[in-house]
């Protein structure tokens, strides 16, 4: 009992501790002038509608090459810890296939959400949205046909293959933004297109859909080797 | 009273009301949770507590997604931050995503998730 009050004493002190942090909230006037750069020349530098993106992929685009390793080294990091594990064929056959009703459902939904993400990451640079939103949908098609039981996995050459081609892809844009363009991740090698199209705003698009095919393989392996290994005991 | 719940000032607080407690409620789960899941979701709940900071310190009254649709830049935010969040909240995945495996691996050696009982080291 002592304990939990004491405990209780602490986060009530912590969080006034904390409280200083949150002073700045809603006093905002106006923004700050490296925010007021992007916004006022981002459209006019790389033809982007969505500036949110022009930070992400252009600007910072460094952070987002490491965000994707992090991930990366986070799913390495998953398959080696499941490595080596193998469902019983025993279990496998106790486990009950899919009813007729769940089974159509799920590959009724299926193509639909995977056709929403590829959506979501083509128009990264158009509308809110982007490589590891669109990633995120497809890793959940894939999951609610693994969950469903309606495949049995997803295969683990075909996430890698597309996994390392994307993520290769990307280095290799940022390479080829500084040799043809300003920097590395420089996308203005590509044309500009024209405003709020497609193909438009250079390599942008490229980018968030080689993100998006990137961050989806990763996410559908880590899931599909969850739910057919992580079982085990 | 009226007038303090439709001033711009009590959306504030709650903002400031709900960020504190929920960094505190994340806090008290991973200290005195027993259970290795339900301390990473702990960690989950202080992340988003962080997440909704960073993206509500540059709010400002009629501020909008950095968005062209053809209205201007009238009232625009700073995209920086709401770049910074997208950043953070893919490495929270990592970071969850990882930890479960690893308590998953955990159980499947020893059966339990408790960690007063994860003495391996001291033994």
């Amino acid at each position: 009992m002592l304990k939990r009050i004491l405990l209780i004493v602490s986060m009530v002190l912590l969080a006034l501790i904390l409280l200083p942090l949150l002073e700045g909230l809603g006093e905002q006037t106006h923004v700050s002038s490296l925010a007021e750069y992007y916004l006022s020349s981002g459209a006019d530098d790389l033809n982007s509608p969505n500036l949110v993106t022009s930070v992400v992929v252009t600007y910072r685009g460094l952070d987002t090459l490491g965000e994707v390793t992090v991930l990366f080294a986070a799913a390495a990091g998953i398959m080696l810890a499941f490595k080596g594990l193998k469902m019983d064929e025993k279990e496998r056959e106790k486990t009950q296939g899919p009813s007729e009703l769940l089974a159509s459902g799920a590959s009724l939904l299926f193509p639909i959400l995977f056709i929403f993400g590829i959506y979501i990451f083509t128009h990264g640079h158009l509308s809110p949205g982007g490589g590891f939103q669109g990633g995120v949908v497809i890793a959940s098609a894939a999951l609610l046909l693994l969950l469903s039981g309606v495949i049995p996995g997803v295969s683990h050459l075909m996430t890698s293959l597309l996994e390392a081609l994307a993520g290769a892809s990307y280095v290799a844009i940022g390479l080829l933004g500084l040799y043809l363009a300003a920097g590395f991740l420089d996308p203005r090698f590509l044309p500009r297109g024209e405003w709020s199209g497609i193909f438009s705003a250079g390599a942008i698009p490229v980018i968030y859909s080689l993100v998006g095919i990137k961050v989806g393989s990763e996410l559908s392996a880590v899931l599909n080797a969850m739910i057919s290994k992580g079982g085990e005991k | 009273m009226m007038d303090y719940f439709n001033s711009e000032a009590a959306l504030t607080h709650l903002m400031m009301a709900g960020i504190l407690s929920l960094v505190v409620i994340g806090l008290y789960g991973i200290l005195t949770r027993k259970n290795l899941i339900k301390i990473f979701l702990s960690l989950g709940v202080v992340e988003t507590a962080v997440n909704i900071l960073i993206v509500a310190l540059p709010y400002r009254k009629g501020g909008v997604a950095p968005i062209l649709t053809g209205q201007g830049m009238e009232g625009f935010l700073d995209p920086v931050p709401q770049a910074l969040v997208l950043t953070s909240i893919v490495i929270g995945l990592a970071i969850t995503a990882l930890g479960l495996v690893m308590a998953v691996k955990f159980y499947q050696h020893e059966g339990h998730l408790n960690i007063r009982k994860m003495n391996g080291l001291k033994r």
